[in-house]
């Protein structure tokens, strides 16, 4: 792109941000036609680094194909671990241990945290503040640390079986876990003194970037963007799967619809995961963490399944259509960064171009995850 | 009225000129049905716990957008839309996911079949702005032509592919 700006007759130019851009977080182009400072039009584009997952899903054999989930949001590839899981057990009817569904749900939440930890650092350091980055970084790798003992990996989980887990927790890491709900609580307060009552922040975010119930139908926006839209949709309780009904957990929804909207959210929801895990933990049950009878061969019957479960970003959804093979006839991944962008062409028109990168961070973009 | 029965009898006139649909399936049935070809245009319900949604409705690809205006209505949700290559039935198939954003759970699966030697289908992109990237990519990944779409550029493919990856005769 050695060209990047362009006059033309009516006086506006084409910008072009990225595909290498601090802001996008990745390799995301967005082609803005400017009026000055404002924004005329934006089309965003995708593809830099699209490898066909879907396309791998037919070449490989259901287990085979496990890996390929934390390579599609590695921030949060606990969440998309289960979401395969699900779709492959239900197509198998494989019964999971109970162990293993609160493990499941201690694991996917704790990476919840650290996903949300890694926006909040990234997005301040976006609105350039640098200091929330390190110490974000620094209550992650507590995480990280636990996660690692357990699944053997730090970024990549590929922790999640057919009907179970790689391994079982020990008390090492429920201590563990214990004492970082611990430190976590009085973070966040630091956080919210921090960072959540600065003022700069606020006059960034607040009346900025304003998505309405109308835009997020129309696009199908899902996660921490519809809840700061005051749509009360979660997965986790909308259509509860493995033991989430179990659990006292509320959803935090604001109505404001702006990006401080959306930024309240992820904050609250962290909280949230803080609950989830600490009654899980209480809850633990003894047991085995994989079925006694282990599916030898997984080949689910001939057939369409559908399996939905909520990531740190949103709605992801597995659609399987199997033809009774030990490999998938074809499956589509829904990812939920994927329509949550899109609905930035939209809803940055007449913005700002400051206000309309503090908005693209306020959607919590994955790039890889985008585009499969 | 569940949502179910709502959706149910809202999409019923898209169906006026057929037969009546068949009474529930167990979901096993189609199993069988696979096997023996397509299956006839109308409405499914499926086994929410087996299947992981619950209306399984298939329908003229003329019928396309009339039927997502009726989901639109009814406060639907798009979550994707995708294709499948039924190579021995020489036909594409596309299929559209909606979701609902209250507590009333309800999935349910639009889906249609095309043929596969000149694959095209009117755009949604009308009724569902957000259906332009899920028509862009599954124009890239099967070659379906979205008429009437505004911007049917490639999206996740390089902007001169001239491959469609998923279509099951593209060899690796």
């Amino acid at each position: 792109m050695s060209q990047a700006i362009e006059l033309q007759k009516d006086e506006t130019f084409v910008l072009n941000v990225g595909p290498q851009h601090p802001a996008t977080h990745g390799v995301l182009r967005v082609k803005m036609t400017m009026d000055g400072e404002y924004i005329y039009n934006a089309e965003t584009v995708l593809g830099y680094i699209h490898r066909m997952h879907e396309k791998m899903a037919e070449n490989r054999t259901y287990p085979q194909y496990m890996p390929n989930m934390g390579r599609l949001d590695y921030l949060s590839a606990m969440a998309f671990n289960h979401g395969y899981a699900l779709v492959v057990e239900r197509a198998c009817a494989i019964e999971v241990p109970e162990r293993a569904e609160y493990i499941r749900v201690l694991t996917v939440e704790l990476n919840r945290i650290s996903s949300h930890l890694v926006w909040l650092g990234a997005y301040v350091l976006d609105l350039g503040g640098f200091t929330p980055l390190m110490y974000c970084f620094d209550d992650r790798e507590q995480i990280l640390d636990l996660l690692e003992a357990v699944t053997g990996s730090r970024l990549t989980y590929c922790y999640f079986r057919f009907g179970g887990l790689y391994n079982d927790i020990d008390d090492e890491f429920i201590s563990g876990t214990r004492s970082f709900i611990k430190r976590m609580r009085k973070e966040l307060k630091m956080y919210a003194k921090l960072v959540t009552g600065n003022i700069i922040l606020m006059k960034r975010l607040k009346g900025h970037g304003m998505i309405d119930y109308d835009m997020c139908k129309r696009y199908g926006a899902t996660g921490p963007v519809a809840r700061g839209s005051g749509i009360n949709y979660d997965v986790r309780k909308n259509e509860p799967y493995g033991v989430y009904d179990q659990f006292d957990f509320d959803i935090p929804v604001y109505d404001e619809g702006d990006s401080f909207a959306r930024y309240m959210v992820r904050m609250d929801e962290i909280e949230q995961s803080l609950r989830i895990i600490e009654q899980a933990l209480d809850k633990l049950p003894d047991g085995e963490v994989n079925p006694k009878k282990k599916p030898k061969m997984i080949k689910p019957p001939p057939g369409d399944y559908y399996a939905a479960v909520e990531t740190a970003r949103g709605n992801f959804g597995i659609r399987l259509v199997s033809d009774g093979t030990n490999k998938a006839y074809r499956l589509k991944l829904r990812s939920p960064t994927y329509s949550n962008m899109h609905l930035f062409d939209e809803a940055c028109r007449g913005m700002l171009i400051a206000d309309a990168l503090a908005f693209m961070g306020s959607l919590d973009l994955v790039i890889p995850e985008m585009d499969r | 009225m569940s949502i179910e029965q709502k959706t149910r009898d809202a999409l019923a006139p898209l169906f006026a000129d057929q037969p009546p649909p068949e009474p529930p399936e167990p979901a096993g049935a189609d199993e069988s049905e696979k096997q023996a070809g397509p299956r006839p245009n109308g409405i499914i319900q499926q086994d929410y716990s087996a299947r992981g949604f619950h209306l399984d409705v298939q329908i003229k690809s003329e019928q396309i957008v009339e039927a997502v205006k009726i989901m639109f209505e009814l406060d639907y949700f798009l979550e994707s839309i995708t294709g499948v290559d039924w190579l021995k039935d020489d036909q594409l198939e596309v299929v559209y996911d909606f979701a609902r954003y209250d507590f009333d759970l309800c999935r349910t699966v639009l889906r249609t079949r095309i043929s596969r030697s000149e694959p095209s289908l009117p755009t949604i992109t009308s009724v569902y702005t957000g259906a332009s990237w899920h028509e862009r990519e599954t124009h890239d990944f099967f070659g379906i032509v979205f008429q009437g779409h505004p911007h049917l550029i490639p999206l996740l493919l390089p902007e001169d592919a001239d491959f469609h990856p998923l279509l099951k005769d593209f060899k690796v």
